[in-house]
């Protein structure tokens, strides 16, 4: 159960955004800008990403969701999903994402783990300065997704099908849209 | 100096939200909504808040520049201030923001850490559902914004009186508008 009242039937972060729409807004415009509008990075890196330090934060919800949408931008590849998330290192993902995951890894633990030498490597790996900002900041805003969601005890349901199907759907419309399923009309826009 | 090559002369999350705009309009807005709009929590209660879970987190310009926004709300009682930062459970801040405290000191540590006591003894001193609800979402977004300001390993000048303008313009005009210049 909840700690607090959550409007029934939205699992996870859904249930708490319901319930307090005026923070909601913010909080989907973020993350539509992090991992769905255009970027170098592309939507499979940034969801990697987000996945990755919600498997570190624990959060069961968060990295269900995002491993979905990261699968789904990977025709389906959840194989890989998987294996980012427990030994990205032997991933068959680029040196470069290798790189920004470390970075993204150690703001998991606390900004200041990361080193010169972190972002250093990542430079050396072809990444941009906005890659590596973006990377900081999709890390740093899982450290509050992630917490948000566990610390309201949201309910997650282990139902792997229903986080496939979502991760389609966000995968292809996008975080903002997607919302307007539980949020207010006036303020899902 | 800073990890990539923010814009010079901005400190803190300042240097962030010139460098990256589009990633700032959501972030002012959330931080505008938990720390400056009407509630009913105090927006000094609610900075204290922030305050509290950027020195956990040991963030020097979050926590400096939120102290002195919570100050700015307290005419400038720093001594409570100060007190509520190394140790709150003694300050002579309500039971219930004390409670309130504790729960955002759990979500600083992680989510799960959160307890039904702890939410428990929240209601018991009379928090409502959005205030704990609040609580827990003030403490998971300064665990971004710490991490953010220190991940870029951000300038961030020991001025007290930079901090001090800072803050009154927090405490006065929120979060949607930039604070401080070069």
């Amino acid at each position: 159960m909840a700690h607090i009242q959550l409007p029934e039937g939205l699992p996870g972060i859904r249930g708490a955004m319901a319930f307090r729409p005026a923070t909601a807004r913010p909080l989907n415009d973020l993350v539509e800008i992090l991992l769905h509008a255009p970027n170098s990075l592309t939507p499979a890196e940034r969801e990697l990403i987000a996945t990755y330090v919600s498997s570190e934060n624990d959060c069961y919800y968060c990295q269900t969701i995002h491993g979905a949408v990261a699968a789904a931008s990977l025709n389906g590849d959840e194989a890989l999903v998987k294996q980012v998330k427990h030994d990205f290192h032997n991933a068959a993902i680029s040196e470069k994402l290798k790189t920004l995951l470390v970075i993204a890894g150690k703001v998991q633990r606390g900004g200041k783990h990361v080193t010169t030498e972190d972002v250093t490597a990542a430079l050396a790996q072809g990444a941009t300065d906005i890659e590596i900002h973006d990377t900081v900041l999709i890390a740093a805003a899982f450290c509050m997704f992630n917490r948000y969601v566990d610390g309201l005890a949201t309910i997650q349901p282990r139902d792997e099908a229903m986080y496939r199907e979502r991760g389609k759907w966000i995968a292809r419309d996008g975080y903002v849209n997607v919302s307007k399923e539980y949020l207010p009309a006036e303020v899902a826009r | 100096m800073p990890h990539i090559k923010l814009p010079e002369g901005f400190a803190g999350i300042s240097s962030g939200f010139v460098y990256r705009p589009e990633t700032a309009k959501p972030m002012r807005e959330l931080a505008h909504v938990l720390l400056h709009e009407p509630s009913t929590l105090t927006p000094a209660e609610r900075e204290l808040i922030a305050t509290y879970v950027s020195t956990q987190n040991d963030c020097y310009f979050c926590q400096t520049s939120h102290a002195s926004a919570a100050a700015a709300h307290l005419a400038n009682d720093w001594g409570l201030v100060e007190q509520v930062k190394h140790n709150y459970e003694r300050a002579p801040v309500s039971e219930k923001l004390k409670a309130l405290l504790t729960i955002a000191g759990k979500v600083q540590q992680g989510g799960k850490h959160v307890t039904s006591e702890d939410v428990a003894k929240a209601r018991e001193q009379g928090a409502t559902d959005l205030e704990i609800h609040d609580t827990v979402l003030i403490a998971a977004a300064f665990c971004m914004f710490n991490r953010y300001v220190d991940g870029l390993a951000t300038w961030q000048p020991e001025d007290p009186e930079m901090y001090a303008k800072m803050g009154q313009h927090l405490a006065t005009e929120g979060y949607l508008a930039p604070s401080i210049k070069a």
